[in-house]
């Protein structure tokens, strides 16, 4: 689908990408994530041509880049940035619009697409399509940010720290809201990310990037269990690591038949790292888990918190 | 929501200043025994060598003929100092202006006077010269109020340069250009009162027949029509500001 080959960036005399080769298959969500100045949103805008490489190829769908104008390229392309990237002086509709607009659909497919991308997102259509950004909270400026990068059904989707300005609660929220969108859709995402959590709940694949050089990538569990270096190790937080991983996995993969383990029931969809949580908080060792429609299913053990899936 | 929005309509301010100022144009020719008694010591207290309205009608258009020219000429260049390929001649355009605005019209009509004659054509000169300034720095801040971040969208979602220009940065830029513009304009309807100096006929010719007359009476007459006509002028601006960004509703 994409794929980076050699390329390099300097700035000034400075090499901001240096030697990046990056393949991104179909489908595929991939997190490019380093401090800042690592390269990484540099990367992500030599995909688009908002910066041009001093070196190397970057092909899209088997065609390079550079053989369409950069305005027909990015056309193709969604891009979604933190929350400040909506027009101010255009309602909702009118920013979700801009690339379908610029591709001259007809008037009542873009009405139609809007409405389908608020529902996506959960803005019912009739309240908000009329709105302008400032009437908005920052979590729906920031779905309608996705919606907008979404609606002329781009090939591939470059999303910059597109959740950074906002609140735990929405953050958490939105990112669940990306992976659904992402399962149903089916669409390549590249995203950019100085958070590590952000990255291990979202990343398919991590590309670690430091002083423009990709360190390592890989799943989230080869980042968390075979680092490749000390600064990896670093990065993704030694001490945390156990706790990282258990996140990494839901409760229903360590269900047992049930034995009438008493409390709460915990949902078979929460990840290990809460029902850690859960056992710590109210100091049991065993918990009943229910699936979505509050069915019994069984019970999760402290203890098999243990055997983690390598 | 925005077609009833109230601020929509013009204020309280602008129709009190309008209906006061036509109120004055029509009363004005009628005034001579209020003049005689306020001014007992003057022969002749009202102004009678032309009609208010005929002054008021030439002052406009020579506002309206020099501000047309300026806010063209002002966020043209504006606009090209502010292109990449324009960004050489911003220093120039700077001294340009500081040049402009150091020079006081009186001495810009004292010198185009005797170049290309009396009338119309030196006070044109003079009050574009003058009125570019706001203009021209209106556009630039305007422009540059615009966010970088906003303007990497636009281009990033595959917008042409032209096209960011006229859907983003201007409408964005707007309201400043926009206090510049009034600035400009409010500022010229008061500069074109010296241009009666060199024969333009202006709201200013009462004024300068009275100064040079001491007719006290001729000179309230000239510069209250030429305060309201500026006061009118300002809450013109206002609302059309409003109306022009919807967006900025209860945003500021």
């Amino acid at each position: 689908m994409l794929e980076l080959n050699a390329v390099n960036k300097f700035f000034d005399g400075w090499q901001a990408v240096a030697d990046v080769h990056l393949h991104v298959s179909a489908g595929e969500l991939v997190v490019l994530i380093g401090t800042s100045g690592s390269g990484k949103s540099t990367t992500l805008k030599m995909i688009n041509r908002l910066i041009e490489p001093d070196s190397g190829s970057i092909t899209l769908a088997g065609e390079d880049i550079r053989q369409h104008s950069p305005e027909a390229l990015r056309r193709r392309i969604g891009y979604a940035i933190q929350s400040v990237g909506l027009f101010p002086h255009w309602t909702v509709e009118e920013n979700i619009a801009a690339v379908p607009a610029l591709l001259k659909w007809p008037r009542a497919r873009i009405r139609d697409r809007v409405t389908e991308l608020l529902e996506l997102l959960h803005l019912p259509a009739a309240q908000y399509r009329q709105r302008y950004p400032h009437q908005l909270s920052g979590g729906q400026q920031q779905r309608v940010g996705v919606a907008r990068a979404l609606a002329a059904d781009p090939e591939i989707l470059l999303m910059d720290e597109p959740f950074g300005a906002l609140d735990p609660v929405t953050r958490a929220n939105l990112q669940q809201e990306l992976l659904r969108i992402q399962a149903l859709a089916g669409k390549t995402i590249i995203l950019v990310t100085h958070d590590i959590d952000e990255a291990l709940l979202l990343g398919q694949r991590i590309v670690l990037m430091d002083k423009g050089r990709v360190v390592q990538q890989g799943s989230a569990q080869d980042f968390l269990l075979h680092p490749a270096n000390a600064f990896v190790r670093d990065f993704v937080g030694q001490s945390d690591i156990g706790v990282r991983l258990l996140g990494l996995d839901t409760v229903a993969s360590r269900v047992r038949p049930p034995q009438l383990a008493a409390g709460e029931p915990i949902a078979a969809s929460a990840t290990l790292r809460e029902a850690l949580s859960a056992f710590v908080a109210r100091r049991v060792s065993s918990l009943p888990v229910i699936d979505a429609q509050g069915q019994l299913l069984g019970d999760v053990h402290f203890a098999d918190l243990l055997q983690v899936a390598a | 929501m925005a077609r009833h929005d109230p601020r929509r309509f013009p204020g309280l301010a602008l129709w009190l200043s309008s209906a006061l100022l036509l109120a004055l144009i029509g009363y004005l020719p009628h005034s001579a025994s209020l003049f005689a008694w306020l001014f007992p010591e003057l022969e002749r207290p009202l102004y009678q060598q032309d009609s208010f309205g005929s002054l008021v009608g030439a002052h406009l258009q020579i506002v309206l003929a020099s501000s047309l020219i300026a806010v063209v000429g002002g966020v043209l260049a504006g606009v090209i100092v502010s292109r990449p390929a324009g960004k050489e001649f911003r220093p120039l355009l700077d001294s340009v202006l500081a040049i402009s605005q150091a020079l006081p019209p009186v001495a810009v009509l004292a010198i185009a006077a005797p170049l290309i004659g009396f009338g119309q054509a030196p006070a044109l000169i003079a009050l574009v010269l003058y009125g570019l300034l706001p203009v021209t720095q209106g556009t630039l801040a305007g422009l540059a109020s615009v966010p970088d971040s906003l303007l990497e969208v636009a281009r990033g979602m595959g917008m042409g340069r032209w096209r960011i220009l006229w859907q983003v940065e201007l409408p964005l830029a707007a309201p400043v250009m926009l206090a510049g513009i009034r600035t400009s304009v409010v500022i010229n309807i008061g500069t074109a009162a010296i241009a009666s100096t060199v024969g333009a006929r202006t709201l200013g010719l009462p004024i300068i027949v009275g100064l040079s007359g001491f007719n006290t009476a001729y000179v309230l007459q000239g510069a209250m029509l030429l305060a309201l006509l500026a006061i009118v002028a300002d809450q013109l601006f206002g609302w059309f500001g409003r109306l022009l960004s919807p967006h900025l509703d209860g945003a500021l």
